[in-house]
């Protein structure tokens, strides 16, 4: 075996990230051990098949994958702060651009919405569970170990170096010789397995488990909004896996899919990533719309304006979305005619977004409006996305994006939509319902001092690259002479990125700080909410309602506490069901990680056995009696009393 | 866990009906999985650089023989349902065998098919059009393959415990499975042999 593949070489960088992971490993190891923990991670966290907990697990992920996609970025904004910088070189600039799109959209973004939905979902549906417990911890050890998979990229043979979309021929072994492409294709591959079969679950979940008298069009804007995401990820996600597998077939075993010559096709992986890829940033998106529904209707304390057009505008932008993929490559020689159909279909994804901000605005107007911290990230968006939907309708433009192609301008639009779309939405989304999970508030006032900070750093940071853009400035270049011209922008820029760093450690700073000093809420309903996951304990027990409510208008809560109808007709509680803890599921994430790296490095003979390993798993779960356990009415009886802290039912 | 008499056993629990339910929505999804191979198929299947192509590497017996198996063994699999609902246990196995027994035959083929190829020098390296072909089928025959293994298991389970709520709803899903790989398999066989031979 070869040895130096796993090298990476000659970074102090690099050295001093090993050193720290290293160091943070064996702390963790020590500290696990020295306060004896390892029997409670194992039982409270890696074997739960608690929809809450997998939720909050998901959700501590992605907030870790935001600061490693965050020093990423740093160092970027930091390389192009001021000509001819000489912190990271050709190669280094590219595995970090490529993990930062990469690690951001799949390892952040995706799984904090699928965090927020797996909490939150079942709750506001008014069920026990998500339809499969057991698959749903699957799906976290894939993408959670997936995430793993990449991240060890950088300090064991090298990260991916053909930008987030890795194009071929740059992503093929001929342009791309280090084992980084391999590592795209496998992680992907795993965590994409399993974000695929969260889409099958919560399909499931929202059409069948529904509390009785909530019909389609009484669901809670967010529950839809993630009924039309996971519907998305559930036709689009396999066209990443073959994608991925021919990726890899290129790669490792020499087929010749997208190579230069006998007979392959390179712009075949450009279509096939962009039709999984331009759907995808549609389910990072579409949810986020669902979280500002909430929050715009809750903290103005109005029904939300124009439900069913909100309703349809998302179905219509979710059936668009698969039209529209090849606007990313208006510029690589497809004729007029495929030119003007993408135009058009892209174009018109603005109408339906539109009448979303519309309705909205109209939600907003002559309400009672009260100003907290989601809001605030809410009434944030709506300019800034629009800003990006406009500098998005302006690239959309064939012939125009000729200009724009492949400059600054691009990448600010992009993080126009992307930030205020989705980061936003997801702050403000764990904001709203942290006390829903912890029984208590994030402090306001650090919460209102990190939103300032991310908000106004957010323009400072991205703004002067539509500046940049038009003077020229391409991206993914990872220096630049001084003539160009280019660098006050830059150093601006770069001077926003630190202010947007600040914003975030607040934001974590403000978790710790409420953590250890905030009071625990008297109420399970600190907001005055309207849908029913305000209308069980918080935290909320196990079991999630001990009845389970009978829903009658849209707004159920709100209702119950405002036009006197109430929730519950009967309130005898009777014994609950449960499913039990399970290891399966981590082990076989832990499986096919090994199966991952071994593939990466070409390893087969380990590289069998892992999937053998894989298949003898799947087979101890098939096996598996375990049909969970009852909870007793006396049990449920005095959780509840327990819990009630002075409320009634 | 409640059981409702007046439904088939698959889906005589809330549970066995959305597992039910949730196998459909993963069908719904291997739907895009194929429709992209196949794609990919149409998109190189003119590219065969200087390797052969289908119609001179095609045979249509072996073909045949697998079409033949496959459809036979979808037969079997719905009798073996229709023997469950009955609750005759030991006819249920014997055609849950049949048709494990016909699936492994028509992977042999398959197997004996490509190692032909390859013996040809027509290899997943040779062009972009046989690195399609591979894939294409090697993904079918990975899933009747998978079929196989999974099949062994719940045959296991039959026997070991017999036709209760969750071994009936295990095989029910089973066979919405194998009935989906033989669909696939007669657009595999109309698109990629029967044209791929005029
Ligand atoms: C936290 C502040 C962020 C900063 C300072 C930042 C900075 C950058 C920069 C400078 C680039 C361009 C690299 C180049 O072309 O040379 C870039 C690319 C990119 N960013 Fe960000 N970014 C941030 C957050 C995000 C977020 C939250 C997302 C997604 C949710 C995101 C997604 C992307 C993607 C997809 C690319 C393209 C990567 C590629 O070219 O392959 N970024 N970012
Ligand atoms: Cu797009």
């Amino acid at each position: 075996m070869d040895l130096d593949k796993f090298k990476v070489h000659g970074e102090p960088l690099i050295y001093g990230a090993m050193v720290s992971i290293a160091l943070a490993t064996i702390g963790i190891i020590v500290g696990l051990t020295y306060f004896k923990k390892w029997r409670y991670l194992w039982r409270e966290w890696l074997t739960t098949v608690d929809h809450k907990k997998i939720g909050v697990m998901y959700i501590l992920a992605a907030l870790l994958m935001l600061f490693r996609g965050g020093v990423d970025a740093m160092m970027m904004r930091l390389q192009t702060a001021a000509p001819e910088m000489k912190f990271l070189d050709a190669q280094h600039y590219n595995e970090v651009f490529t993990t930062h799109g990469l690690i951001m959209i799949l390892f952040m973004a995706m799984p904090f919405i699928i965090g927020l939905m797996n909490v939150i979902i079942p709750l506001q549906i008014g069920a026990r569970d998500v339809a499969f417990p057991r698959l749903n911890a699957v799906s976290f050890w894939l993408f959670f170990f997936g995430a793993m998979l990449l991240n060890i990229s950088f300090v064991i043979g090298g990260s991916p170096d053909a930008g987030w979309s890795a194009y071929f021929p740059l992503a093929s072994i001929e342009f791309s010789p280090t084992v980084g492409n391999n590592y795209y294709s496998l992680a992907l591959q795993i965590s994409g397995i399993g974000t695929l079969i969260t889409g099958v679950n919560f399909i499931v979940t929202i059409l069948k488990m529904r509390a009785p008298g909530m019909t389609l069009m009484k669901m809670p804007m967010f529950t839809w909004s993630v009924l039309i995401t996971n519907i998305i990820i559930v036709f689009a996600f396999p066209v990443l896996t073959v994608a991925l597998a021919l990726m890899m077939f290129d790669r490792l075993f020499g087929s010749q899919f997208f190579t230069m010559a006998n007979g392959g096709m390179d712009m075949l992986w450009a279509n096939l990533f962009w039709v999984w890829g331009h759907p995808e940033v549609y389910i990072v998106i579409l949810p986020a719309f669902g979280i500002y529904s909430e929050i715009i209707a809750t903290f103005s304390k109005k029904n939300l304006y124009g439900y069913t057009s909100m309703v349809f505008s998302m179905l219509i932008i979710s059936l668009l979305s698969f039209l529209v993929w090849a606007h990313h490559f208006y510029t690589m020689g497809q004729g007029a005619m495929v030119n003007s159909f993408f135009s058009i279909t892209t174009m018109a994804i603005a109408v339906p977004t539109g009448v979303k901000i519309f309705n909205w605005l109209f939600t907003l107007r002559k309400g009672r409006i009260s100003f907290t911290t989601p809001m605030l990230y809410t009434l944030a968006f709506i300019p800034i996305f629009t800003i990006g939907g406009v500098t998005g309708v302006m690239l959309a433009m064939a012939s125009a994006d000729y200009q724009y192609h492949n400059t600054m301008f691009l990448v600010a639009h992009f993080h126009y939509v992307l930030i205020p779309g989705a980061v936003f939405a997801v702050i403000a989304g764990f904001y709203y319902w942290f006390p829903k999970v912890f029984g208590f508030r994030l402090n306001e006032r650090l919460g209102k001092h990190s939103f300032w900070w991310i908000v106004i750093s957010f323009n400072v940071t991205f703004f002067p690259l539509f500046f940049l853009g038009l003077m020229g400035m391409t991206r993914r270049m990872y220096t630049y002479s001084e003539e160009t011209g280019f660098g006050p922008l830059n150093m601006l820029s770069f001077v926003g990125a630190v202010g947007l760093a600040i914003g975030f450690v607040l934001l974590v700073y403000n978790i710790y700080w409420s953590t250890r000093y905030m009071p625990r809420d008297e109420t399970n309903d600190p907001w005055d909410g309207r849908t029913l996951e305000w209308a069980t304990h918080s935290p909320m027990p196990v079991y999630n309602f001990a009845i389970v409510p009978k829903v009658k208008t849209r707004d159920a809560l709100w209702s119950a506490k405002h036009e006197n109808i109430p929730l519950y007709d009967d309130k005898t509680i009777t014994k609950i069901h449960m499913p039990s803890n399970t290891g399966k599921p981590f082990i076989l994430g832990v499986i096919f990680f090994f199966l991952g790296f071994f593939l990466v490095f070409s390893m087969w003979i380990p590289a069998i056995v892992s999937g053998i390993g894989v298949i003898i798993m799947l087979a101890f779960m098939s096996f598996d009696q375990d049909s969970g356990y009852y909870i007793s009415v006396d049990e449920v009886k005095a959780t509840e009393k327990k819990l009630m802290r002075g409320e009634t039912v | 866990m409640k059981i409702d008499a007046s439904k088939p056993l698959e889906y005589s629990t809330e549970e066995n009906s959305n597992k039910i339910f949730g196998f459909w929505v993963f069908l719904g999804a291997e739907i895009p999985l194929f429709a992209t191979l196949f794609t990919v198929y149409f998109v190189m299947v003119n590219r065969y650089a200087s390797g052969p192509s289908g119609s001179e590497l095609f045979e249509i017996g072996p073909v045949l023989m697998e079409t033949f198996l496959l459809l036979t063994s979808s037969f079997t699999i719905g009798l073996a349902v229709h023997a469950m609902r009955h609750g005759y246990k030991k006819a249920m196995m014997v055609f849950m065998a049949i048709t494990l027994l016909m699936g492994l035959a028509f992977v042999g083929i398959e197997i004996d098919e490509f190692f032909t190829y390859v013996h040809e020098g027509a290899t997943l390296q040779t062009s972009g059009f046989l690195s399609s072909l591979f894939v294409l089928l090697g993904t079918h025959g990975l899933h009747v393959s998978f079929g196989l293994l999974w099949g062994i298991g719940i045959m296991i389970q039959l026997w070991k415990r017999g036709i209760t709520p969750a071994t009936a709803n295990k095989t029910f899903i089973f066979s919405l499975f194998w009935h989906f790989l033989d669909v696939v398999w007669i657009f595999i066989f109309s698109f990629v042999y029967l044209k791929g031979l005029m």
